[in-house]
């Protein structure tokens, strides 16, 4: 079990998602960068589906009542250890009674506190993820707070001293030109994209879009100068993924996001591809977006270097709990 | 896909589907022409033909559009866009045998406070607008935006009011909502941009109960005054 001690607020719950609930108005929740989720539950050993917490607000701290192995993804920050630093994407194992602090992120927005086991809530709809505009999944459909308890899920493995490489240096980026405080996201062009003037198609693939403060789990509202149509559109409701990029009347884009409505109304100019919402989670508000117009091809491609860097880290991870199965079986017989 | 050229053309000439891919997962499939119950009747018809594929992981139906998320990314999107073609050109409409609730609701007062904006819209007193709310039987269309909430279809066009500039900020759960051509029961409480005309005691989706919500594509809503209060 672990003990939350301190949050600001919107630090949630959060497993990879609640799909199969959309025709009911149930959007998809789950974690905003899925990859980070992934390689904390891989190098824990953990199921995939395992759930974690998701901070946006920091610092975090929690105690830890029992022995539990943990990971830290998603961010760059200072993560101490009852004051002993610690590295962000790499297993380590606390005590009972030790303390957690994660200090605000030095790269990056979304911090992961994955630990062994996941963090056992009730699931809801197949989910242990936070619904957070229906109440329910997660803690009691809420964010967290101090005082709260969390259970953890069975496990016996205490492992610490390996990690893994960020998806920032793994995966890399094609387009990155070293622009400072610059995202580059692939998007293909969507349902109402030739609606839009030709001088508001360029627009929006060659100039960059700023992060507004209105961004939240919900969605990305970005500033830039306006996108138009060609003529006023009446639109019926149609669904809604995570990715979608609309453009409301007043013509700046919102990208939605995980906890997005189900069904909207406004014109979809492109979707930002799947392989690239992690970089968009990470993004910081200020922080300048380009978007790199790719075809369906590119973007199924795309996830290939994503999926490469996972079997890699699963391998890792194998060959390493296999000899410290070896080392500690030779020392005292234990269970490993 | 379809090029923009003939997209475009499907759109103004309102006869042929239109087909598009939302990023590389989820696929959009929208009915030409103007909305009716009939076009709405063969997307629900589309709905089921759909979820026998073994690539189709959810499917969203929508008013008069219907959108299809895929396991993984399809190979060949413009295969998958021949096949809605055909279903489309040859499944009958589906008639859905829906249940009938009948909802009381609480005409006017705080909780329905722009049943009078809606009138002066409608150039028709509030009595008369409530007396045309209640009068017809609306179906559900889709269900969507927030868990549990059904796009009503069924409301006389004479009371259709558009959206309010101005959102509410705090409309509660229950509100009976007109907004533009549709009606609506709302499903949370927090910010909503139809006009509240007056309130019902439902809970329309509870995570606990199964089905978790109330109301299900092709039922029909009766609404009959509780109390009005002008």
């Amino acid at each position: 079990m672990i003990t939350i001690l301190e949050t600001p607020p919107l630090n949630t719950v959060q497993d990879l998602g609640r799909p199969g609930y959309r025709n009911l108005g149930v959007g998809s929740s789950g974690v905003m960068d899925p990859l980070a989720l992934e390689v904390g539950n891989i190098l824990l050993g953990n199921a995939r589906g395992d759930a974690c917490i998701e901070l946006q607000t920091y610092p975090f701290s929690i105690r830890f009542d029992a022995t539990t192995s943990f990971a830290i993804t998603g961010i760059d920050a200072e993560i101490t250890l009852d004051g002993m630093k610690i590295l962000p994407w790499s297993v380590e194992t606390a005590g009972a009674g030790q303390v957690l602090r994660v200090g605000p992120p030095t790269w990056g927005a979304r911090g992961y506190v994955c630990v062994a086991g996941g963090i056992d809530v009730p699931g809801v709809l197949g989910s242990r993820s936070t619904q957070l505009r229906g109440a329910f999944g997660g803690l009691d459909g809420r964010p967290l707070e101090a005082g709260d308890t969390l259970a953890t899920g069975a496990t016996t493995r205490h492992l610490s001293g390996y990690g893994a490489l960020p998806p920032t240096v793994a995966v890399g980026d094609e387009y990155d030109e070293g622009e400072p405080r610059t995202v580059n996201l692939r998007a293909i062009p969507a349902t109402d994209y030739a609606l839009f003037t030709p001088d508001s198609q360029q627009r929006f693939w060659h100039t960059p879009w700023r992060i507004t403060p209105q961004s939240n789990r919900v969605g990305y509202r970005l500033a830039g100068e306006s996108l138009r149509l060609h003529h006023a559109v009446e639109l019926r409701s149609y669904g809604i993924v995570p990715g979608i990029v609309q453009v409301p009347p007043a013509g700046e884009p919102i990208v939605q996001l995980a906890d997005a409505n189900t069904a909207g109304g406004y014109p979809r100019i492109a979707t930002v591809i799947e392989a690239d919402l992690w970089r968009l989670a990470q993004a910081r508000i200020g922080t300048r977006i380009r978007f790199h117009e790719c075809t369906h091809q590119q973007g199924v491609a795309a996830m290939q270097p994503v999926a490469a860097y996972l079997d890699d880290l699963r391998m890792m991870v194998a060959h390493y709990q296999k000899s410290a199965r070896c080392r500690s079986g030779a020392k005292a017989g234990e269970k490993a | 896909m379809n090029t923009d050229t003939t997209r475009d053309l499907e759109r103004t000439t309102g006869l042929a589907p239109a087909i598009s891919m939302i990023g590389t997962r989820a696929m959009l499939f929208e009915a030409p022409g103007a909305f009716t119950m009939a076009s709405q009747r063969r997307i629900w018809a589309l709905m089921q033909a759909a979820q026998d594929r073994p690539d189709v992981a959810e499917l969203i139906p929508g008013v008069t559009n219907l959108m299809l998320v895929f396991t993984h990314p399809p190979h060949d999107p413009e295969q998958v866009a021949g096949w809605l073609r055909h279903q489309w050109a040859t499944l009958p409409e589906r008639h859905i045998r829906g249940r009938l609730f009948e909802v009381g609701v609480r005409y006017g007062g705080t909780l329905g406070e722009d049943l009078a904006a809606v009138a002066e819209h409608a150039n028709l007193s509030p009595r008369e607008v409530i007396a045309l709310h209640h009068g017809n039987d609306y179906t559900v269309c889709a269900i969507g935006s927030a868990p549990g909430f059904g796009y009503l279809h069924g409301l006389d066009p004479r009371i259709a009011t558009p959206r309010k500039a101005v959102p509410s900020l705090n409309m509660p759960a229950g509100t009976v909502t007109i907004g533009g051509m549709q009606a609506g029961i709302s499903a949370l409480t927090g910010p909503n941009g139809w006009n509240s005309i007056g309130y019902a005691e439902l809970s329309l989706f509870d995570p606990q109960r199964d089905p978790p919500s109330l109301f299900a594509i092709g039922d029909r809503i009766r609404f009959y005054p509780e109390s009005i209060d002008l």
